[in-house]
């Protein structure tokens, strides 16, 4: 049976299965039409032109994965960053690990999507916020459609949440292949600050596909960073589709640090309802053998005064892939807009390409909007000047790449992150370096 | 130290250095003149080990060892250094940060551990100091935006964090004011010693006047056409290389 098949079926005895009153059962109902209308994306679509899942969809997905396997803390420690204290949101083949998790409900709520979805007490917020803003395309829906688990977390105002939050699924190969598919609804109120880290792991070899969405409301002043660490094995792919909706001086950032993976894809929005918002968008992505790494971003400046600022960076071996499709769109509205893009890549192999695309569609007349991209190899030059200092040339290589990504680690906020990362870099190029960037 | 044995170097299959013998030995400075496109830096790259540079006849022997197989990092680590006539920018890594690689990059090389932070900061500062180099200046990345004369000074103050056996400046001089040059020089002079060398590569007479060689070659049409001493300088600046384009035709 074809995954698309079997996914259809599977909802009607999911539906079954699940509280029909469900505050969002028509919102289901809704999504699992689209998705069987439309089926999953192809090359033939203009947003997929550079992306085929074919690869992904041929495995046999347990959608619903019967068994539950524990995993201890230290065996997974390194997936963390554990140096902080933090609350910790933990799934384990999709399911909740109460084990790994440490999870709050004083003064705020940092919790789960399917207690959120089941008790009353949460239902206005579901009602005022679940898929407002998600986009209704196949992926999407088909995560609405299964939505059942992820992360709830909501902030009342003026609230500074010292302690980040790390939103980790980890998929053990209990399931000959997996299908996951998270949802995450963030609401940060008025004033109140929130970080939050989320990755996702694999622990064997057996394939696996995760299809997450999460929708972050930011409301008036409110700051939220999010980082996304993608640095799993080479039999998870990951479709990720995060949404954005600002309000009135609010500051969001995300950024997404892609390492590892056989398919990225990573659908990145920014709506700004509301003046001077300033958005953020940085992206780190090394690869090589045959992964893929396809961001997608927008930014829909909708009122005047805003900023937005995309910078990502790209190094790509092998015979890697990477698609940049970077889309600015500008109301007639959104006067004193300053819209800046940056794409820069470096192809160490012959083999490797990278598709980057910048669409820039702007109807105000008083903006600032700019947009540049480069494909590049590592500077020959610049490696001879380092192995004539004793630096070979494998390190200076490293040095090269690291300089080359250090602008978009320099607005982390987390040195703890900074660090992780920088680690990761260097355990990906197979180097130790001698300080921190 | 250094022992060249009827060098010839070509770049895409042109041949640029046909035949060159030249001996240093420690203490000693030698300067290499020469018309422009005579072969002086293709020289320096060889020695320091570019790769694009192909050795086609002749050998290249430091410390009685012959180094046409190593790679230029290996070179740095038996103490060669080159001062670049155009050192290269690289954003993103700090004067400090580089320096401190190359060092324990070195170190690691030859077996011994990263040299412990403290020690790393007073070096720096004594050879900064030595320089004149602004401590402000070793926060920036690597010859980013400096001027000719910064960048010049930064290839002397990593020579002088290094402590090369065999240094070869390559027209260090050029793009400096005279008050950068004496600077540049007097460090070059304080690093010299009986047990080290230097080969001065330069088109003009200037740089001698504050470092002395001991020997001055002229290269033309790559090879030395001429050596002899401090002296041969003067002359050259005086009259010019077309005399000796005429004596090498004669």
């Amino acid at each position: 049976m074809e995954l698309k098949e079997k996914l259809i079926s599977s909802f009607l005895a999911f539906e079954n299965h699940v509280d029909i009153d469900s505050p969002i059962h028509d919102v289901r109902s809704e999504a699992i039409k689209i998705f069987e209308t439309e089926g999953f994306p192809s090359k033939k679509e203009e947003a997929w032109k550079y992306t085929s899942l074919n690869s992904v969809l041929k495995h046999d997905y347990s959608v619903f994965p019967k068994h539950e396997k524990n995993i201890e803390y230290n065996d997974v420690k390194k997936y963390f960053i554990h140096e902080i204290d933090s609350y910790k949101i933990v799934f384990i083949d999709g399911k909740y690990s109460s084990h790994l998790s440490q999870t709050t409900h004083e003064g705020i709520d940092v919790c789960l999507m399917s207690a959120a979805l089941n008790k009353p007490k949460y239902q206005l917020v579901i009602e005022n916020y679940f898929n407002k803003i998600a986009t209704k395309d196949s992926l999407s829906s088909l995560n609405t459609a299964f939505s059942q688990e992820g992360a709830y977390i909501h902030i009342p105002k003026n609230k500074l949440v010292e302690k980040p939050i790390q939103i980790i699924h980890f998929s053990t190969g209990n399931e000959a292949a997996l299908l996951q598919q998270p949802r995450n609804l963030i609401v940060v109120n008025e004033n109140s600050h929130v970080q939050i880290i989320e990755r996702h792991q694999s622990l064997t070899d057996n394939p696996v596909l995760t299809n997450s969405v999460t929708e972050i409301f930011a409301n008036k002043r409110a700051i939220v960073d999010y980082y996304k660490i993608q640095n799993d094995n080479e039999n998870a792919s990951l479709i990720d589709s995060t949404f954005i909706n600002q309000k009135q001086e609010s500051h969001c950032s995300v950024h997404t640090f892609t390492f590892g993976g056989k398919l990225t894809r990573n659908n990145l929005n920014f709506y700004q309802n509301g003046e001077r918002i300033d958005s953020t968008l940085k992206g780190v992505t090394i690869i090589g053998k045959k992964q893929h790494v396809d961001h997608n971003t927008l930014v829909h400046h909708i009122e005047p005064n805003c900023e937005s600022h995309q910078d990502y960076k790209g190094i790509y071996d092998d015979s890697s892939t990477g698609v940049f499709n970077g889309k600015v769109l500008v109301n007639k509205e959104a006067q004193k807009t300053n819209a800046f893009q940056a794409n820069n890549n470096i192809l160490i192999s012959d083999k490797a390409s990278i598709n980057t695309k910048p669409q820039l569609e702007i109807f105000a007349d008083d903006v600032k909007c700019s947009h540049g991209c480069t494909i590049g190899q590592l500077d020959e030059s610049a490696l001879f000047y380092m192995q004539s200092r004793g630096i070979p040339k494998k390190e200076a290589k490293a040095l090269l790449m690291y300089a080359f990504s250090n602008n978009v680690l320099s607005s982390v906020k987390i040195p703890e992150i900074k660090q992780r990362i920088t680690k990761i870099i260097a355990n990906k190029l197979g180097v130790n370096m001698g300080f921190d960037l | 130290m250094l022992k060249i044995n009827n060098l010839h170097a070509s770049v895409d299959d042109k041949a640029i250095l046909k035949g060159i013998n030249l001996v240093v030995n420690p203490g000693e400075v030698h300067a290499i003149m020469g018309p422009n496109g005579s072969g002086k830096s293709t020289l320096a790259s060889v020695i320091a080990g570019k790769e694009e540079y192909e050795v086609t006849e002749g050998e290249i022997l430091l410390f009685d060892e012959n180094i046409d197989e190593l790679a230029a990092e290996e070179r740095a680590h038996k103490g060669v250094f080159l001062s670049f006539q155009y050192p290269v920018e690289i954003p993103g890594v700090s004067v400090t940060n580089f320096i401190k690689t190359a060092i324990n990059e070195t170190r690691k090389a030859q077996g011994l551990e990263d040299m412990p932070a403290k020690d790393m900061l007073k070096l720096i500062r004594e050879k900064s100091e030595m320089l004149e180099i602004d401590r402000k200046f070793l926060s920036r990345s690597l010859n980013e935006g400096f001027s000719g004369g910064e960048k010049k000074r930064n290839e002397i103050f990593q020579m002088a964090m290094l402590e090369p056996k065999l240094a070869i400046l390559d027209e260090t001089d050029s793009g400096l004011d005279i008050d950068a040059l004496r600077i540049v020089a007097n460090g070059v002079n304080k690093l010299k010693s009986k047990d080290n060398a230097v080969i001065i590569i330069t088109h003009y007479q200037r740089l001698l006047d504050y470092i002395v060689p001991d020997f001055v070659h002229v290269l033309h049409d790559g090879k030395i056409v001429k050596s002899g001493g401090k002296e041969l300088a003067h002359e050259l600046e005086e009259k010019g290389y077309d005399w000796i384009k005429q004596e090498v035709v004669t």
